[in-house]
């Protein structure tokens, strides 16, 4: 079989799969975000009450496997009674994962606007909530998005480890027609391929963009 | 609902730590590869060659930007396509070696990239080799920058040992797995294995931290 026929036979497939994958993405992304500003606003507090479990959360996550994290949601707590399927197990468990990465980054991001800037929104007698929404906030963009950038190819790279808990994804497909036609080379390598697409010619031009508009957005503030 | 046992937990215990010892391991080699690799590809970018180069950044970011899950599958299930025996351990050891590589050479590229420029003129205004230059000036220069990152990915590495499970390495996962198929008790099996990871990394992430202030202290001192 060559691989032009491979193709014919199985990239439906493993673009159905790719297709799970995206959508796996973007929930977990927009899960991710906002555990990451809520954490990481929540580790900036004074109050122990906030910073506490902030801090346990952040290094709980941190400190564990997401492999590890993805099991547990799914074997294990159907035990204790919750039973959750497995794209939302997946997409739970890589929300809590990168949650708590991304909140140490919005935490870095917050911190790393000059104090300067917090003095003169007080002096100019602003609100907290204004100082955060019209000063703070918009200044932490430019800091914040490469990293963030970084961490969210981590994140679609982390979705594979979905197809493991039996949810129909790029991988799980990979590894369905692998099982059955053992043309591992061809399979793999055009999953392979696939997801170097997804980063490198989608992704990552996307990241690049929110970057150059959040650096010009401030830059003509 | 299921309660936990603590008999079971002590039962299995001593499996649970004898996979330790090989998860331990797996993330060992596999960083030792991976600091060589990484010192490999580095170089690959930095050849008079740019062809070379541009060839070496190309696999790189192929390698950085695809999951490393699949990664291992494409090792293990392809060398024997094409009549190369690969155990789940060499695979995995080789894939983790690669994946890892790419970030180090990364760390490696931005610690140089950090060294400033004026350390460089002035060698050469001293006329000092090249060799000379990167092993006093350069290099101990370098090393503090690279430090914290170097020492993120043996954390990280660490942390994606479990995915070895799925060739079939028998680390902390995969005994967890295998537990939980023998006994149907997959609470404490899990459980366990994530609060290993936690007391393991933990510690070795803030030592990491106490080693990089000290080494940066040192060098801050001991400059001439």
């Amino acid at each position: 079989m060559s691989y032009w026929e491979f193709l014919a036979e199985y990239l439906p497939k493993l673009a159905s799969g790719a297709l799970m994958t995206i959508g796996v993405m973007i929930c977990a992304t927009l899960l991710a975000a906002a555990i990451s500003i809520l954490f990481g606003l929540m580790r900036l507090s004074r109050n122990w009450a906030f910073q506490g479990p902030a801090t346990v959360y952040i290094e709980f996550f941190r400190g564990t496997s997401l492999l590890v994290q993805l099991y547990w949601i799914y074997y294990v707590l159907p035990l204790m009674g919750l039973t959750l399927t497995p794209f939302v197990s997946g997409v739970l468990a890589l929300g809590l994962n990168f949650g708590a990465y991304g909140a140490e980054i919005v935490r870095g991001g917050i911190q790393s606007v000059p104090r300067g800037q917090w003095e003169a929104a007080r002096a100019l007698n602003l609100s907290v909530s204004q100082q955060m929404r019209s000063i703070i906030i918009p200044q932490t963009f430019p800091i914040v998005l490469p990293p963030v950038a970084n961490l969210t190819v981590e994140l679609l790279k982390a979705t594979a480890l979905v197809a493991l808990i039996s949810a129909v994804d790029l991988m799980f497909v990979a590894k369905q027609i692998n099982a059955t036609t053992w043309l591992s080379a061809q399979t793999f390598g055009t999953a392979l391929l696939i997801y170097y697409v997804m980063a490198r010619i989608a992704l990552i031009p996307f990241l690049r963009w929110l970057e150059v508009l959040a650096a010009r957005k401030v830059g003509k503030a | 609902m299921m309660e936990w046992r603590w008999d079971f937990t002590f039962e299995i215990l001593p499996r649970m730590l004898w996979a330790t010892g090989n998860t331990l391991l797996a993330a060992g080699v596999g960083y030792l590869i991976a600091v060589v690799v990484g010192l490999v590809l580095m170089l690959g970018q930095r050849t008079p060659s740019r062809i070379i180069n541009v060839l070496v950044r190309e696999a790189v970011e192929f390698i950085r930007s695809t999951p490393l899950l699949v990664q291992l599958f494409f090792v293990f299930f392809v060398a024997p396509q094409f009549g190369i025996k690969l155990s789940a351990w060499n695979s995995a050891m080789l894939t983790i070696g690669l994946h890892f590589g790419t970030y180090l050479s990364e760390v490696y590229r931005g610690a140089l990239e950090g060294v400033p420029k004026g350390q460089w003129e002035a060698c050469r205004a001293l006329n000092f080799s090249t060799a000379y230059t990167y092993r006093r000036v350069v290099l101990p220069q370098a090393f503090p920058i690279a430090l914290p990152g170097m020492g993120n990915y043996l954390v990280g590495i660490f942390k994606e040992t479990p995915l070895l499970a799925t060739i079939g390495v028998a680390e902390l996962m995969h005994t967890a797995n295998a537990l939980g198929a023998e006994t149907y008790r997959y609470l404490e099996p899990y459980t366990m294995v994530g609060f290993i990871f936690l007391i393991i990394s933990l510690p070795t992430a803030m030592g990491l931290r106490r080693l990089e202030a000290a080494v940066s202290r040192a060098q801050g001192n001991t400059h001439l």
